[in-house]
Formats: C-alpha cells, structure tokens, sequence
C-alpha cells in the first residue's frame, strides 16, 4: 500500500503523459500480483466494495487526538482523509512487533471479508502499520475519495506496453477481465496467451472530439465536414449481443467504460425487446417528454442515483439519440469513413420500431457563416423545440474512420458561448482539496431591490477560473477585507463602494427553489477579476430573470 | 524576578532591559543578539552586533564586511556579562551557526531559541536542551499535522526518482542558507557518486560553509555548463528560479522541492513541483512538544508561526503559555512556496 501511494503521489504532481506513463510501467513492472491488479482495478473504477462512511475514521481520529488540535489542524488541511493520515499516533513500540505493512491485495481482500462492525478494529491496525502516505491512500480507497491522476485509458496503455503491444488490444479483452488480473498480466508479459474474451456485450473505445479554436477555422475546409448538433445529456454506448446460450445481453456504458445499465433499467428494457441486436450504438441518453429533449437539468434527476422508482421512470423518460454505429452483426465498421457509417447506421434505427431511440439529425451548411448562424440559432435552424437541450454543434470529417481516443483533426466540438455576468465577492471560504490552505471558494452575488434599497444575494459559487498569481491575490484580498468569521467562511466588504467584482461565466440558468435569489448557476467559473470595477456597476438580479425566461 | 521582566515585548521586537540589548530586533537597535543568518533574523543597521562567528560571516556576506559599528564573536558555551545579565550561545541546530540564547538575571532563567530542529543535519551543531524557567520557542510548524520524516529518507525518494528518469535533470529548490547545504551533504552521504550542480546565488554560502570545514562532497556551478547535458544530474537552486528563464535549457526537468510545507499536499500541488520533499530546518510538532517538556520550563511563550495549538498544548499540560504576536519574521520556506 505504501508503494502504491507513493505511486499515486508521483502521478498527481506529474503534468506529463509519457512521464506518468513512465511511471506506471515502473510500478506495474516492480509491484507483485494481486497488489499491482488491484492497483489496476483501483485506476480503472472497478474496484468494488462497500465504502466506509467518513464518520468511521472520524470516531477513530478521535480516541487518539485533541479535539481542539484535531479541529485546527482540519481547517489548515482542509481534507479528512489527510489530516487524520498526517495526525496518526506514530506506535511507540519496537520494530520487530510492528506488523508489516499490508499490501493493496490484502487490504481489498480483507475489506471483501470484513463485517461492517469490525471495520474500525482493522482499519486501525491497518493505519498503525503504514506510513503518512499509506494512510492516506487507505483512507482514500475506503471512503471512496481515491482520485488517481491518471485516466483508465492511460492505465491500460502502461499495461498494453509492457507486452509492447498497441493501447486498443487490451481495451478489447479488457471486459471480460476481473480483478487482479492476473490473465492479463500473465499475457502482457509473454506468459501465457491472450485472454479470451467471452463478454457478449462488450465496451469499446469511444471516439472523442477536441474544442475548436476561431483560428482552427482557416485551416479547415467546410465541404469535408458533416455538423451535428452537440446534445446536452450524457454520452453513452449501447451494446445489443446474445450469450454462449443465444440470450439477449443489452448493455450501456458510460463515456469511460463504465457498465451503467443498472441505472438506466427502462432504456436497457426498450432496447432488448427490439431489433436491437448484435449492434453497437454511440449516442447521447436524454429525457424526451411529449417529443421534447430536456435541458441538462431535467435529466440530472436521473443520475447518481442509487435505486430507480417507477415513478422516477414515469417521470423521466429515457431516449438515445444516437450519431453513430461501431458494429452490426459481428462486422466492425469503426474502419469505415463516417459517410458510409452513417446510412448503416440511419438504415438501422429506421428497422426499429422502439421508439426511445433516434438518430440525430445533421445540420446544413455550407460555410462556416451558415453554421455559425445555425450554432447561434439552434430553434430556427431545425432543431425547433428541442433548442434548450442543444449546446452547440459537432464536426465530423466525412471520411474519418471511427478511432477510440481523442484523435487530432477528426471531430471537433464547437461549443456555444458561455453567458457572462459581473457579480460582487459575498463570502470566501478555504477549499477543500487542491487550494486547501487559500481563500479560494468564492460566493458572488448580483443586486436587487429589497424595499426601496439595493442588496445583494447570492446568485452562486465559483472555485476556479483564476490562475495561481490571482488566488494569491484573492486569498490577500479576502484577509484584508474580511468583515466576520463564520467557521471556515469569511464575509468579505460587499457595499456599493467596497466590494470586489468578479466576472463570471457560466453555460446556464436553472429555476431553484433552494436559493435566495431563485435562480441556480450551472457551471460558473470566475472568467475575469475586475479590480477596477466599482461594486455598483455590478449586474442585477433582473438581468439574470430575464435569461431564465429566456 | 519573573521571565517578562527579564525579557519584554517591545515593537522592535525582544528586549532584556537588564543587559539593555534586543534579541533579532526587526528594527536598527543599538546593541543586538543575533540567533542565526536568515534575512528575517539577521537584519542591517545595527550599532553592535553579538553573534557566532559563522552568523557574523553570513551578515558580512550579505550586507557587506563592515555591517555594524562593533561585531563581536560569542563561541558556543562561552558567557558575557552584559549589564545585570548573563548572556550564553549554545547550539540550536537550525543552520550552520544558529544559537540558542540562555538569559541568567537575578535567578531566572530564560532561553530564546530561535528557529531550532532536532533532526540529522550533517552541516550544523546540534540543538542542545537547556533546562530553563521560560522557553521561547517558535512554532513555524505548530501543528500536530507536521511531522518531519527523517531527512534521509527524502533524500532517498530523490535518489530513487534519479534512477527511474535518468535522462531528466532533477531541479531541487531549497533555501540557499542551511538547506541547500543540508541537502549536498545528505545526497553524498547517501551514496550520490556524481558532483552536485548548484545556482549562482548560491555559491558564497557554500563556499562559506565549506571554510567552516563542513564535508559537502563535489558541487560545480551550474554557470559555465551546457544545461541541456545536465540529464540525470541534481542541480540545487533557490526555489523561485525553478519558475525562472534560468530554468529553462535543462532537459524535461523533475522540479523537486524540499521544505516542510511539503507535508501538505494541497501546498506541494501549490508550488507546482513533481517530487515534494519533506525536509526542514524547523522543529516539527513532535519536536516542538518535546523540546518544551525536555527544558523542564513553567513557561512558554510562542512566537512566529502557528502559535494556537502549542499554546492550547502546552497549557493542556498545566504550563503557563502564551502567544508572542511578534511581528515581522517569516518563514524562509514558506516565502518561497507561493
């Protein structure tokens, strides 16, 4: 567990692909099976067990600590998992009747067996035997906060170059590979042959699009591209096949890989009874009521959540719609150019008879001027009622073959552009995580009349958007402005002529209950600090009203 | 007589009007007891200055040979009459030179530590425990969450990093008095073969600690050589010049960077650097709390640095603590963090 935090640690401060990279194959080619495995799995999302709740390691930082200390030094972190790594009672006993440190392997495998009651007793044992990082990965793994700086794709590419062979073979036989491993391990390093795969249903890499530049443009030819809209909803991939035994398999999985068809049981239900079989799907899940894809808004209620009512079903109708085909029966058209997959693809969508799935539609144009028009004006360019769902348009070379990654110069996404908003500094807290010891959770707000007065409300919350040089600045700014102390938040001077003003950007507005000011920001970031604006000059809430009506 | 009439408060900062002298004053004193070198202690303008002779040549390099009036040289254990008072250097080891400074006045007892550490350092004295009636500790690192790892074994993790990417450079940050010294010595003890490569602003410290008869083992300037050749080498520099156009030449750069602050990950993402090490020339949390027990004081005042927990810790423990909000001294490690 030690190495594979020090791994962990390594691979968070280094910025560099091909460094990470480096990385990984040195830990896979030195760490042991099942320990190097289960890193695998832990890297890949598959790690699978109950997680402890924070009130777990809570209770036990607290028979061994001062309260007070345990609370001041909380604030300074600003991490549970940390603090309690870094504030652990060193064992004052000899060397020789400490236990060894347990490995990852043990630890999973012990965490499998373990009852829930017992957890704490191990979980101490565990922390007395591992150093500051080791504790502080364990914590991590067990309340399910582990974040690895690296992605499961990068993961996999270490692995696939251990045997010296191309990133996608391993993707290929990687679903009906289990923790740890030890197949895959075993082939990778010329031990044994190559796992068979014998998933019906498998995942494939899905093809991923860079953001365009304005000066992308002068490079690019529009006749050689195809412009879709870019659906606001959640990328999936929908895979028909049939087992060993001839039965129906249907399955979605996320954007990563990850099988997300227990979330998502009514679209695996529509697609099953249906022509959809022995096809692999690319699309967008949406909600689609009375004909009408939803804003993001609405199908977030379907998502994360750990159980699926009917009424949630009935409430929240799922709908793919789909923009391309990866395979039909048993034939792989990803080496086909997207001009000819699409009509495989339009051809099978029109044989199904389901209705919650579709293919979405292509948008004309001719110069990148008319696309602009249509990408400003979704409504009036076809999209019609579906517009608020839409968040702006996808290019695809027409001759580009499907390639899983992110390719250069194939698909492009050309997003529209963010609203803005000059809002004033309200409250600044510390962050938790990254910036843990910075001033660097601002709350902002915009002006409205409160009885005959300007006041301001909170109209939401940004953390990034600043660079390091201005969060220092931030941070000054907050200290020396601070008017009250709530716990970890400071009030900061907000008034007509003191206060700081911060554009912010943000990709749009929700009706919400839940706050003062009734509206809810999705996505905000701090797009400028306006050191030179006064306060007054700030937004009011009537103009953010006025976007919500739209 | 009690510990704050023997030492009081004052803006300028520390002041035994027994012996009428101020102890690192932030301010031009007449007579002043200088702890160690670092910038924030040692400052210019006084009219006599009382220090090591090691923290006397570190004020000369900075400030020019004839940077006060009267300079005199106190040894480790030796003791000066000043006024009604009784005044001895003994070893804090923080940096090459750093002292302690015991107050004798009608009875009492009063010691200054400085900055002072209890880990391995090669390059300096090290601290000694004085039994006294009142300790004045800093708290730089004044939370239980800082606990330093043996240096050696952070100088082991960099060792390591070398071996795995051969072909980059390893650009270590460190403080150029103390630290980066620390550092030469520590690397060669530790098996490190190859010289040592190090920033100009550098050089004259080291060569000062090296006149001291301090082993740091072969360091070469990094001026003169072609940076681009320096893959797999260890080059140590201030840590701000590792966001600099110095910086720029050396091939795909590990920037590593050793200082206490490390601890915390949120700071180390901070700095930017690829290898954090834990390494300071500060007492950590447990260090702190056994030093204050190990002098056997009723009393502990607590200056620069994190000042909270030690006082709620010590006075958890029945002993009269209070914070000194002295203003003025930073910390040499975070300066350079952020």
């Amino acid at each position: 567990m030690n190495r594979f935090a020090e791994l962990l640690d390594r691979l968070a401060y280094e910025p560099s692909r091909n460094n990470k990279l480096r990385l990984l194959v040195d830990y896979f080619r030195a760490e042991s099976d099942p320990d190097r495995g289960y890193a695998l799995a832990a890297m890949t999302g598959e790690l699978k067990f109950s997680h402890a709740k924070p009130a777990v390691v809570r209770a036990l930082i607290a028979e061994r600590t001062d309260p007070v200390l345990f609370a001041m030094s909380y604030d300074y972190v600003g991490d549970l998992s940390e603090t309690v790594a870094l504030m652990w009672p060193r064992e004052e006993q000899s060397h020789d009747s400490t236990p060894p440190a347990p490995g990852l392997g043990e630890i999973v495998e012990t965490l499998h067996a373990t009852r829930k009651i017992d957890l704490p007793r191990q979980l101490s044992l565990w922390l007395d035997a591992l150093d500051e990082s080791g504790r502080w990965a364990l914590l991590k793994l067990i309340t399910g906060a582990l974040r690895i700086g690296v992605s499961a794709r990068l993961a996999k590419t270490a692995i696939a170059s251990m045997g010296e062979m191309p990133p996608n073979e391993v993707e290929e036989v990687w679903h009906g590979l289990r923790p740890p491993y030890l197949d895959l391990f075993a082939w990778v390093e010329g031990r044994s042959d190559r796992p068979q795969t014998s998933d019906p249903a498998p995942f494939r890499t899905p093809m991923l699009a860079h953001a365009i530049d304005e000066a992308d443009f002068a490079g690019l030819d529009p006749g050689d591209f195809r412009a879709e809209w870019k659906w606001d909803g959640v990328r999936v991939q929908a895979v028909g096949g049939r087992d060993e035994h001839g039965t129906r398999v249907t399955r979605l999985y996320s954007r990563t890989g990850e099988d997300v068809s227990a979330a998502f049981p009514d679209m695996v239900e529509a697609l099953s009874g249906t022509e959809f079989d022995n096809v692999t799907i690319d699309g967008e899940l949406l909600v689609v009521r009375d004909g009408m894809v939803q804003p993001f808004a609405v199908l977030q209620q379907r998502l994360n959540r750990k159980t699926v009512s009917a009424k949630l079903i009935a409430e929240y109708p799922l709908h793919i719609r789909s923009y391309d085909i990866l395979t039909e029966n048993g034939e792989d058209l990803r080496p086909l150019p997207f001009d000819e997959r699409r009509p495989r693809l339009e051809a099978l969508i029109a044989r199904y008879h389901g209705g919650s799935i579709d293919v979405s539609p292509l948008v004309a144009f001719d110069t990148w001027e008319s696309l602009a028009a249509a990408r400003a004006n979704p409504a009036g360019t076809g999209a019609g009622l579906d517009a608020e769902a839409i968040e702006g348009v996808m290019l695809k070379r027409r001759d580009a073959i499907y390639v899983g990654g992110r390719p250069r110069g194939l698909w492009w996404k050309w997003k529209r552009d963010p609203f803005n908003v000059d809002a004033v500094l309200m409250y600044a807290q510390r962050g938790h995580g990254k910036r843990s010891s910075y001033y660097s959770d601002f709350t902002f707000g915009v002006w409205r009349d409160k009885d005959g007065e300007d006041e301001l409300v909170p109209v939401g919350k940004a953390y990034f958007g600043f660079t390091d040089e201005e969060l220092l600045r931030l941070d000054r700014w907050v200290r020396d402005h601070t008017v009250s102390r709530f716990g970890p938040v400071r009030e900061v001077a907000a008034g007509k002529h003191a206060g700081l003003v911060l554009e912010i950007a943000f990709e749009g507005l929700n009706q919400s209950a839940r706050h003062k000011s009734g509206v809810a920001m999705r996505f905000p970031r701090i797009a400028r600090i306006r050191w030179d604006k006064p306060a007054h000059d700030a937004d009011r809430l009537e103009t953010l009203e006025k976007l919500l009506r739209g | 007589m009690a510990a704050q009439d023997v030492l009081t408060q004052t803006a300028a900062g520390l002041y035994c009007p027994e012996g009428d002298f101020f102890i690192d004053p932030v301010r031009a004193c007449p007579r002043a007891l200088i702890t160690h070198g670092h910038a924030d202690h040692a400052r210019p303008g006084h009219g006599a200055v009382l220090a090591t002779r090691e923290t006397l040549a570190v004020m000369a390099l900075r400030y020019g040979a004839d940077f006060a009036p009267v300079r005199q040289a106190v040894a480790y254990g030796e003791s000066l009459r000043m006024g009604d008072a009784l005044v001895t250097l003994h070893p804090a080891g923080h940096v090459l030179g750093s002292a302690q400074i015991l107050i004798e006045a009608k009875g009492t007892r009063v010691v200054v530590s400085g900055d002072y550490k209890r880990g391995h350092d090669p390059t300096c004295a090290p601290f000694e425990v004085l039994r006294c009636d009142a300790f004045i500790s800093e708290a730089t690192f004044g939370l239980p969450v800082f606990r330093h790892p043996d240096a050696r074994r952070e100088v082991a993790r960099l060792l390591a990093s070398c071996r795995e990417f051969p072909d980059r450079a390893h650009l270590v940050g460190a403080y150029s008095l103390g630290k980066a010294q620390r550092l030469m010595a520590l690397i060669h003890a530790a098996g490190w073969q190859r010289p040592i490569f190090i920033h100009g602003a550098m050089e004259k410290i080291t060569d000062l600690y090296r006149a001291a008869g301090i082993a740091l083992g072969e360091v070469r300037k990094v001026a003169g050589q072609d940076r681009g050749k320096l893959g797999g080498e260890i080059v140590i520099c201030p840590p701000s010049a590792t966001r600099d156009l110095w910086a720029r030449g050396f091939p795909d750069p590990v920037v590593a960077f050793a200082s206490g602050w490390m601890r915390i990950r949120a700071r180390a993402r901070q700095a930017g650097v690829q290898l954090p090490l834990v390494v300071s020339d500060h007492a950590d949390w447990d260090e702190l709390c056994a030093t204050i027990l190990d002098t056997e004081c009723e009393e502990v005042w607590i200056t620069h640095g994190a000042e909270d927990a030690l006082v709620h810790w010590a006075t958890e423990r029945g002993l009269r603590a209070r914070p000194l909000h002295l203003m003025g001294y930073g910390d040499e490690e975070a300066d350079q963090v952020a």
